[in-house]
């Protein structure tokens, strides 16, 4: 009896370590020339895929791998040593911080979409919210994002442009969390990017935010310092920047990227 | 087990030491470097001379209160419910009892993630009974009050599996025979039940606080993360970890302290054997 106990810890203490999210596995075609391994903030997953069957079909012999994570989780990975040829962030400021660690090839550096912060609700919208000014009340539950990720920086900036001070019941570690928390109706109202809410449109609604399209999130990409076909690297982030690539890009809800007014 | 003979005889072939098989002494190695290897690798990472500060942050200060605010009530509920909840798995016998056991282990075996979700689905605002109680005014999600929900709901099994086994082992002639003296059941339970138990609720205690106190998917998922109401040590390091790696490490730290300090209070004194009475 004991030992049945002692076996379901042992398995327990192995399930729960092994709980963490896990990364995408590529499929590795030993029959294509050449692979490359793109490594994408997570928001960039769905125009990703969508992207890699028309770069595919020009470049037949070049096969893709992604890893999507959070933009800050990527620049661990690189810093730690992961092979990747290209890294797209969902900000710039960790795409600097890849920089400034050399981690990047600066000349390839590019912007190549923007999102802007907007509200959502459940779709009963059950505390009537249609401004920032209704998700901030007192009594609502209001969620977004930690102020140590992008999303919660934008948030707060776009908050701070109106003079609003935000009061979240929930600061959260990613946009899928703020997502999820209002699609489940825990939360009335959530700031999550528009890309997002674009994705979860039947199930939540959207509200604009005074000032959010002033503060558009540039989505740079770049090749890796150590990046090992950095012909094929280049290939990859033209055909982001081509038509076809922006075309994803726009239905999924991305704006084409903004120089903004300061940096 | 071990009979006086045993005993004798095994004293007489102490320099006949059987031993252990090279291959062991040389696999024991290899696992003893696995488990030590990272608190060293954690030790040298350190800055040292960033630690004072980095530990007295007050979102740092706000984590570790939170933590104890939540894992000691956690705890506490779990011997409450946990012993009743193990005495009447062990002894009695009922319909459903095999299934009501197994999901009572549920949670051992899941990820956090999923214990927080299906919290969501009953205490949440539209969950089951979630909807019944925001009707009275009472919204769990997003308080501290959640928080110690979600440790109490994956540790409570901890204390259940390690109560059971010790009542499983002990047997009950003991309670028995103070029955038939003419004890009552409540007064068998606390003079004779709860001492032989000790052993299974010191590690079971143990064992429930910390798996409380690292408690971090079932959290973030129910109760949210906000800073001194739901924002928990685990959840403090997780998101340190994205702009402030070297907070996280320190962070990392004092939770590793707080572990060792629990299993140290709880093993290494002087407690009675009490094992060998039932065997």
């Amino acid at each position: 009896m004991r030992h049945r106990f002692a076996t379901l810890l042992t398995v327990t203490a192995l399930v729960l370590t092994g709980c963490s999210g896990a990364t995408g596995g590529g499929n590795a075609d030993s029959a294509r020339d050449r692979s490359l391994t793109v490594f994408a903030a997570a928001s960039l997953q769905q125009a990703f895929d969508d992207m890699s069957e028309g770069f595919t079909a020009e470049h037949p012999r070049i096969s893709i791998e992604f890893n999507y994570a959070g933009s800050s989780t990527l620049l661990q990975n690189l810093e730690s040593g992961a092979p990747a040829d290209i890294l797209a962030t969902a900000d710039e400021a960790t795409m600097e911080m890849a920089q400034q660690a050399g981690l990047i090839d600066r000349p390839t550096r590019e912007l190549f979409a923007a999102n802007t912060l907007v509200g959502i609700v459940p779709d009963d919208n059950p505390a009537n919210i249609a401004t920032l000014e209704d998700a901030n009340a007192n009594g609502v539950n209001l969620v977004v994002c930690a102020s140590q990720v992008p999303c919660g920086a934008l948030a707060q900036s776009v908050a701070d442009a109106t003079g609003t001070t935000l009061n979240p019941v929930s600061e959260e570690q990613q946009v899928s969390d703020v997502l999820g928390k209002v699609r489940s109706g825990q939360a009335d109202a959530g700031l999550v990017y528009a890309t997002d809410a674009a994705l979860a449109s039947d199930e939540v609604s959207t509200f604009e935010l005074e000032g959010a399209q002033d503060q558009p999130n540039n989505y740079p990409i770049a090749q890796t310092a150590n990046s090992s076909d950095r012909e094929a690297a280049a290939a990859f982030i033209e055909y982001v920047q081509s038509d076809a690539g922006q075309a994803v890009l726009q239905d999924l809800g991305f704006a084409a990227p903004q120089d903004p007014d300061d940096s | 087990m071990t009979t006086r003979e045993d005993r004798t005889r095994s004293r007489r072939r102490r320099e006949l030491a059987v031993g252990v098989p090279g291959v062991a002494v040389a696999l024991a190695l290899l696992a003893a470097t696995f488990f030590v290897l990272p608190f060293i690798a954690l030790l040298v990472d350190i800055t040292w001379s960033d630690l004072p500060d980095l530990l007295t942050s007050p979102s740092a200060l706000d984590a570790l209160a939170l933590s104890l605010r939540t894992a000691i009530p956690a705890t506490l509920i779990c011997i409450v419910l946990g012993v009743p909840l193990a005495l009447v798995l062990a002894r009695t016998n009922f319909p459903g009892r095999t299934l009501t056991r197994s999901i009572v282990l549920v949670p051992l075996v899941i990820p956090p993630v999923v214990a927080g979700i299906i919290l969501t689905e009953a205490f949440g605002r539209s969950g089951l009974l979630g909807e019944q109680l925001s009707a009275f005014g009472i919204d769990i999600a997003f308080t501290t009050a959640a928080v110690v929900m979600a440790q109490t709901f994956v540790s409570l099994p901890f204390m259940v599996t390690s109560l059971e086994s010790h009542l499983g082992s002990s047997g009950q002639h003991f309670e028995r025979m103070a029955q038939s003296l003419g004890a009552s059941k409540w007064r068998t339970f606390v003079t004779i039940t709860l001492p032989l138990l000790r052993p299974g609720l010191i590690s079971g205690t143990v064992l429930t606080f910390a798996r409380a106190l690292g408690e971090f998917g079932a959290t973030i998922t129910f109760a949210g993360s906000l800073q001194g109401t739901t924002r928990t040590m685990p959840l403090e390091i997780y998101l340190a970890r994205e702009t402030d790696p070297d907070a996280a490490v320190a962070l990392s730290l004092v939770l590793i302290l707080v572990a060792i300090a629990v299993i140290a209070v709880a093993y290494f004194r002087p407690t009675k054997n009490t094992d060998s009475v039932a065997s």
